[in-house]
């Protein structure tokens, strides 16, 4: 099972690959990670993890910068059906568009806008940034073994509007219901960090690992 | 419903967590990477890794301490000391950091907070703020770990900050670090109420109790502390254990 983490110069690259490194060290009794930042190597993966920290915006143009890149991200999960985890930004990518930063298109994987948080209690901050704790949809593959209401690390200021309701499997509270985790066929995302959220992380990654 | 977080804080000089009182008379207090091993196991909602004389010394961070430190973390690291540039904060963010304090840069040069939270992101960007009280009702801001002061007011720096783009606030008051007397409550509410980031209260923890009035009374979104966790006297566990009855909401 060879995995590749996609390097756009965004966030957290090193705690991502250290996550997943020790997700496969657990049920695979090795690991096969790789930070990656040219298209042509996606081939030679099984699985992709796409990180991203950052706006919305600045994230897609870092991507649109490798040449080929999205070209062969598209491919590889819309054509190939390989399994993708996108993480914070990362799954945000999967959408229609971000409205961050004047605004720009996303994958229109699945399909809905990511939009800032509409705090109606004005004593909650922006960036939503500590540990909160999530609705499961109890179908989602990603969360198999993992208890409703467990608690994950969030932090950010936009959130997925999805528009088809079956395509979210968990949501928490903030002022507002926000999507945390998406499940469509072979693409899946987590608002929340699995990479810093303990031992409830490592299984969402054990999980996709298995897969 | 999100969580108050409890995050410990490594002050390192030349590789080792010290600690000391009013920012000197440092005290050895153990190996960061076991300490950070140690707080991720028993609960810690982050942990905060700060090279306190990096800036005086006028030197990078210890990268590879760093590293080893990050390798045991798998809740968010916030790593802070001598961050110059966006190159800097590429670094560490290599090294396993999640987070990246700047303080002595960010006031020399208030530019990196927009640039470092547009290229990296706004959660990617806190901003350390060492207050003194100077007058009544007036905060000075102090660089190079508490050494030099400014002619900066804290709260006007910390929305100015916010302004630029930093994600959160990691507040010290000069004046309690280490006196185990507790925070500086009308500093820690003063800013939190001015702001809409989260504010991390730090600076004089001494017990349990401090913690609750940071969170109810200060209004600080995660309370900070180090002594107290390095030498034994609670656990992560207990404070949170503690914080729970005394209703505040924490991840247990």
């Amino acid at each position: 099972m060879k995995i590749a983490i996609i390097d756009y110069e965004s966030g957290n690259l090193k705690s991502v690959s250290k996550a997943v490194e020790l997700a496969s060290n657990n049920i695979l009794n090795k690991s096969d990670v790789k930070i990656i930042n040219l298209a042509n190597e996606l081939k030679n993966f099984d699985k992709i993890v796409l990180p991203g920290q950052g706006s919305f915006k600045q994230c897609y143009q870092s991507l649109l910068s490798i040449e080929g890149m999205i070209d062969e991200l598209t491919s590889a999960v819309l054509v190939k059906q390989k399994p993708i985890l996108g993480i914070c930004v990362g799954m945000q990518l999967f959408s229609s568009f971000g409205e961050e930063d004047g605004g720009s298109k996303g994958f229109d994987w699945i399909k809905g806008k990511v939009n800032k948080i509409n705090l109606t209690d004005k004593n909650l901050k922006l960036p939503h940034m500590g540990w909160n704790n999530i609705s499961i949809n109890q179908k989602s593959k990603l969360f198999s073994g993992i208890e409703n209401e467990s608690h994950f690390y969030f932090v950010h200021s936009f959130a997925f509007d999805v528009e088809n309701d079956q395509f979210i499997s968990a949501t928490t509270n903030y002022s507002t219901e926000i999507v945390s985790a998406i499940e469509k066929d072979n693409i899946f995302g987590t608002q929340f960090h699995p990479e810093k959220s303990q031992a409830n992380g490592i299984k969402i990654l054990e999980n996709f690992i298995k897969l | 419903m999100l969580k108050n977080r409890i995050i410990p804080c490594l002050d390192v000089k030349d590789g080792r967590v010290v600690k000391g009182i009013n920012f000197v008379d440092l005290i050895d207090a153990g190996d960061p990477v076991e300490q950070a091993s140690v707080y991720n196991k028993n609960g810690a909602d982050e942990i905060c890794f700060l090279d306190i004389t990096a800036s005086s010394d006028k030197r990078d961070i210890l990268l590879d301490t760093v590293k080893k430190t990050a390798e045991c973390c798998f809740v968010p690291l916030t790593v802070g000391g001598g961050v110059r540039s966006i190159q800097d904060i590429r670094k560490l963010l290599l090294a396993g950091a999640d987070k990246v304090s700047i303080n002595t840069a960010a006031i020399k040069n208030p530019e990196l907070i927009k640039e470092s939270s547009n290229k990296f992101g706004s959660q990617c960007i806190v901003v350390a703020i060492d207050a003194k009280k100077t007058a009544e009702n007036k905060w000075t801001v102090f660089t190079h770990g508490g050494r030099e002061a400014t002619e900066l007011d804290a709260l006007e720096f910390a929305k100015l900050a916010e302004k630029n783009g930093a994600g959160e606030i990691l507040l010290t008051s000069m004046d309690r670090d280490g006196t185990k007397n507790g925070y500086d409550i009308e500093l820690t509410k003063k800013i939190s109420r001015s702001l809409n980031i989260p504010v991390i209260a730090s600076g004089g923890v001494g017990n349990l109790q401090h913690l609750k009035d940071g969170i109810l009374d200060g209004g600080a979104s995660a309370v900070l502390a180090a002594s107290i966790f390095h030498f034994g006297e609670y656990s992560i566990q207990e404070a949170k254990e503690y914080l729970k009855k005394e209703n505040v909401p924490v991840r247990l």
